[in-house]
């Protein structure tokens, strides 16, 4: 295997005494597709909120291509390729999808050249391949508050998509969406892997069968169990924190 | 109809320009020069607050700015004003001797024709990045601006020495072009500059609304968090609109210093610049004709009633920063707009209410789109 | 160095005052996310209180009359903290999750109050008394007879604009009348005795004497602050406010009455407002602009001890207090007579009350550079959600 793409070492994140990530250690390789699980609680977001830059670690390291990313503001971590779809699905109310779209794909992110510089021929014909392929192009001029929440969903995977970054984090993709929706979305994300690394944070274990990748169970901020959905479904560990201890 | 409606704000501006002095009063007509050169003030408060989201309650600091640069030139310039050596009259009272040095470059008129735009946009690009880029946003921002301007009002108000305090300075005697000031003539051709610079802020404000710079302010106005994971720094943008909106308030308030013959450190009471605010909610904010319609409207409203009845006027303010609030958010433009005024004549039984189904009377789309068709047209 | 240590206790009262009225912008800020612009007013309005109570009072004379400072305390708490809960149910409620609205809302409910008490009087209490029984009355008939028309919302608001204009008629057609026409503070400032008890000194220590006033106000707000600790952290509707605070959504599930619970903070923190606006007349003569005054000091008080936490409004309201009297006042210089010439001048450019605030000002943005978040800030994954 070649050099890991992402790393978090030993990082612990606590809020006044409370640990919300207690020495988590993970790696994320080129082109992998991971999914993580487990309870509410479990520090699945904040482990996103780590990586992104929202929230500082109290301690250890976050390593991407060799570099550390503590410290490091939100919309830097974002430009060198680390995308994030949050928990619910956040959109630009007021713009209409097509400029949602459009603002996600801009290649320069400075103020002057949103001013003067149009936006490039391939962005464009990315913006509607990818408006087309959520089925969102008839509403191309709605806005986008006023769309219906699984088109938020959709609207908010394609705007993190635009952004074309090398490393996708998605926070309950298909919250909210109509079982015909979770499959086309599981099938979206199996054609991004590969190219993207992508990391899914699901309750839906049907959809996570879907996606057919190593899913790593996260309990009390620690890593519980990494490996196939199969194999981690029969961990008593595993059991335990879903189900309670057993009783016998 | 749609050659009307493109036609519609040049005949407003001929209206303006032309036939509006043919029948007003001298005394009018700088009434409404002052409403115009207000409105200025109204399209950059929709610029930050309208489009981006930022409730600045200190544009008056950048007003007022603008105001006393080209007070202090005229002041310079009026040989009446001036005392025993040659600097005006009013340091003698206070026992100054030599202009302060940040006088001096208001000798020459191409310098004051710079600053009253320069000097406050530097001073608002300064505050700004300063609150910007610590992460305050919201009411804290609110209350920072307030307190800046407070802080600004003292200022001049205490340093008699430097500006002449709470007097302020006067415009109105100096002589331009061979023109006094506040002659009628002059205010004529005040007016008429005022109303040309008018669709120039417009188009201004359009440039910087409009393309994916205008989108990405809104953007920061609906999830600035959001606007961060995207990638984009939200401090330089913000930055930039507030600076653009202090150039914009320093051009108006040195127009609105000419016309009104005087600037105080009252442009820069707290007041006022809530009261700005005020006329771009009554007009309707996130649009840009609505600040011109709500400066205007609220500034005549308020002549009308000081006229009138003048202790009443802050109960009718008062009503109005209430009323609009609560019940026309969206404000004057804003409400006829969205339809408004159909629904207004639908509850009377005047006109037909809208249909629901705009697709089957074939009446195509446009009117009911609010909610789109179940999601399987996606999927 | 006498006069610097009376500068500070000066400062030190200033700062009770600054904290009482931040401390109940603090909590319905905290609590709600809004920020009542019209909170100075509330100062006001509790300033005016204790103007009327000591001239019911004053009749009275002798001991009965030296009593009235504790009374006009508990009636300015009282009636502010109605207006407080009146305000938010009617309108602050309606403008829930939009905080820049409501600061403009509140604002024009500062103008209307004070335009009210330069010109009211017993005219303009029958005019407005007049108008809100037509309106109020109109509103059920309309309502009754076509309140399921879609017209009936335009005709209600036609209604009680015709409503206002009856009362403004009512309040001309006595403007003759001189006895019930002039209005009761008018304009012009108006001033409070203090009672005989609380002038001159309460003491000497260490050779400095102790003005009574001062050390009166110091207390007050100490009592008044160690009750809401002891009320949001010991009673039930503390335990409620905090609850809210944390976690609106949650709190309305767990069966906590949310709208109790906004009334009642807001209550409170408009009474304490009006108790420092009580405590103010100690200090001064006080007019209808007095919020204005306090209302920026207040904010730079929340801007720097941080949102919705008791511990920074204390220390930044009285560091606040303390810089403003000790700078302002320029015995600076007269404390640290050695100081070197350009030292001095900066010193003496500072030295007035209004440019001791441009100080704080300055203080406060370069504070901001390093801690944004004030002086105790707030952890957790609730901040910034």
């Amino acid at each position: 295997m070649s050099e890991p793409l992402l790393v978090l070492h030993d990082v612990s994140v606590s809020f006044d005494g409370f640990f919300a990530l207690t020495d988590l250690s993970l790696t994320l390789q080129k082109g992998e597709l991971k999914s993580i699980i487990g309870p509410n609680g479990a520090g699945k977001t904040t482990f996103l909120d780590v990586i992104t830059g929202k929230v500082r670690p109290t301690k250890g390291t976050v390593t991407f291509k060799g570099k550390s990313l503590v410290g490091l503001s939100e919309q830097k971590i974002s430009r060198q390729g680390i995308g994030r779809k949050f928990q619910t699905p956040r959109v630009f109310d007021n713009l209409t999808v097509l400029r949602n779209l459009e603002l996600a794909a801009s290649p320069n992110k400075n103020p002057f050249s949103l001013l003067t510089d149009k936006l490039p021929k391939t962005a464009k014909d990315e913006v509607h391949r990818l408006m087309n392929y959520v089925g969102l192009t008839p509403f191309a001029t709605t806005q986008a508050g006023s769309l219906s929440h699984g088109q938020k969903q959709w609207l908010a995977i394609a705007s993190l998509v635009a952004q074309s970054p090398e490393v996708l984090l998605l926070d309950e993709p298909v919250a909210g969406l109509t079982d015909e929706e979770t499959v086309r979305t599981a099938e979206l994300i199996k054609s991004l892997a590969g190219d993207h690394t992508v990391v899914v944070i699901e309750h839906d274990m049907e959809f996570i069968r879907d996606l057919n990748a190593p899913v790593t169970v996260l309990h009390q901020g620690q890593l519980l169990t990494e490996g196939l959905l199969e194999d981690v479904k029969k961990d008593p560990r595993v059991i335990e924190v879903y189900l309670g201890p057993a009783e016998e | 109809m749609k050659l009307l409606k493109r036609l519609i704000p040049w005949i407003l501006l001929a209206f303006a320009l032309f036939i509006l002095p043919t029948f007003l009063s001298d005394f009018r007509i700088n009434l409404f020069g002052r409403y115009f050169s207000l409105a200025i003030t109204a399209l950059a408060i929709d610029l930050i607050w309208g489009y981006t989201g930022l409730l600045s309650l200190g544009q008056g600091i950048f007003f007022a700015l603008g105001g006393y640069g080209v007070a202090m030139y005229l002041t310079l310039n009026t040989p009446s004003e001036a005392g025993g050596n040659g600097i005006p009259k009013f340091f003698e009272n206070y026992g100054v001797g030599q202009l302060p040095f940040f006088w001096q470059p208001f000798w020459s008129p191409a310098f004051t024709l710079i600053a009253i735009w320069v000097l406050p946009a530097i001073v608002a690009g300064l505050v700004g990045y300063l609150i910007f880029r610590n992460r305050i946003k919201g009411v804290y921002f609110s209350i920072i601006t307030q307190a800046a301007l407070m802080v600004f009002f003292h200022f001049f108000n205490g340093q008699q020495k430097l500006i002449n305090g709470t007097n302020g300075l006067k415009t109105s005697t100096t002589e331009l072009f061979g023109l006094q000031v506040g002659s009628s003539d002059m205010q004529i051709w005040l007016y008429r500059l005022t109303v040309i610079l008018i669709p120039v802020t417009f188009l201004i404000c359009r440039y910087f609304t409009s393309g994916r710079f205008g989108d990405a302010l809104i953007a920061i106005r609906d999830d600035e968090q959001r606007f961060r994971f995207a990638g984009f720094n939200p401090v330089p943008f913000k930055t930039i609109v507030f600076l653009v909106a202090g150039a914009l308030c320093g051009i108006s308030g040195a127009l609105y210093t000419v016309q009104s013959g005087i600037v105080s450190p009252q442009f820069m009471s707290i007041s006022f610049s809530i009261e700005m605010v005020i006329w771009v909610a009554v007009g309707g904010r996130g649009t840009l004709v609505g600040p011109i319609i709500g400066a205007v409207l609220v500034n005549y409203l308020r002549s009308l009633v000081s006229e009138a009845l003048p202790e009443f006027w802050l109960f009718v303010q008062g009503a109005l920063f209430v009323f609009v609030v609560v019940l026309m958010p969206d404000g004057i433009y804003g409400w006829v707009s969205k339809g408004g005024l159909r629904s207004l004549l639908a509850a009377f039984g005047i006109a037909p209410k809208a249909r629901t189904y705009p697709q089957i009377d074939q009446e195509g789309p446009g009117m009911e789109m609010k909610s789109p068709a179940p999601t399987d047209s996606s999927a | 160095m006498e006069l610097f240590f009376s500068q500070i206790l000066d400062g030190l009262s200033i700062g009770s005052v600054l904290l009482l009225t931040a401390t109940g912008l603090a909590i319905v800020f905290g609590l709600m996310g809004v920020i009542n612009l019209a909170h100075g007013e509330f100062m006001m309005l509790g300033a005016y209180i204790t103007f009327v109570v000591q001239n019911l009072f004053r009749p009275m004379g002798g001991l009965v009359f030296e009593l009235y400072f504790p009374v006009a305390l508990v009636v300015a708490f009282f009636v502010t903290a109605i207006f407080g809960v009146v305000l938010e149910r009617t309108l602050i409620r309606k403008l829930y999750g939009r905080p820049l609205e409501t600061l403009l809302a509140t604002w024009g409910v500062s103008l209307i109050l004070i335009q009210l008490i330069r010109s009211i009087s017993t005219s303009m209490v029958i005019g407005i008394a007049a108008a809100l029984a037509i309106g109020f009355f109109g509103g059920q008939f309309l309502s009754k007879k076509i309140g399921d028309r879609p017209a009936f919302p335009y005709l209600n608001g036609v209604m009680w604009t015709a409503a206002v204009g009856i009362g403004l008629v009512v309040v001309n057609s006595f403007s003759s009348m001189r006895a019930i026409a002039s209005p009761w503070f008018g304009p012009r400032n108006i001033d409070v005795t203090a009672p005989k008890w609380l002038q001159g000194s309460w003491g000497v220590i260490g050779g400095i004497q102790l003005p009574g006033l001062r050390i009166f106000i110091i207390l007050l707000s100490a009592v008044l602050l160690l009750f809401v600790m002891w009320f949001l952290t010991k009673s039930v509707w503390g335990l409620r406010i905090r609850a809210v605070t944390q976690n609106r959504q949650m709190s309305n599930c767990l069966g906590i009455p949310t709208d109790s619970v906004d009334s009642i903070t807001f209550g409170l923190g408009s009474g304490l407002a009006g108790v420092a606006g009580c405590a103010i007349t100690l200090l001064g003569s006080v007019g209808p602009n007095l919020g204005a005054a306090y209302i920026v000091s207040c904010f730079m008080v929340i801007v720097l001890g941080g949102v919705g936490n008791l511990l920074g409004t204390v220390f930044a309201s009285l560091i606040l207090g303390i810089i403003q009297s000790v700078v302002g006042s320029g015995s600076l210089l007269t404390a640290f007579p050695g100081m070197p010439p350009a030292a001095k001048s900066v010193v003496e450019f500072f030295a007035t009350t209004s440019m001791s605030l441009v100080l704080v000002f300055i203080f406060i943005i370069a504070f901001l550079q390093f801690r944004p978040n004030g002086m105790f800030p707030q952890k957790g994954r609730s901040v910034d959600a």
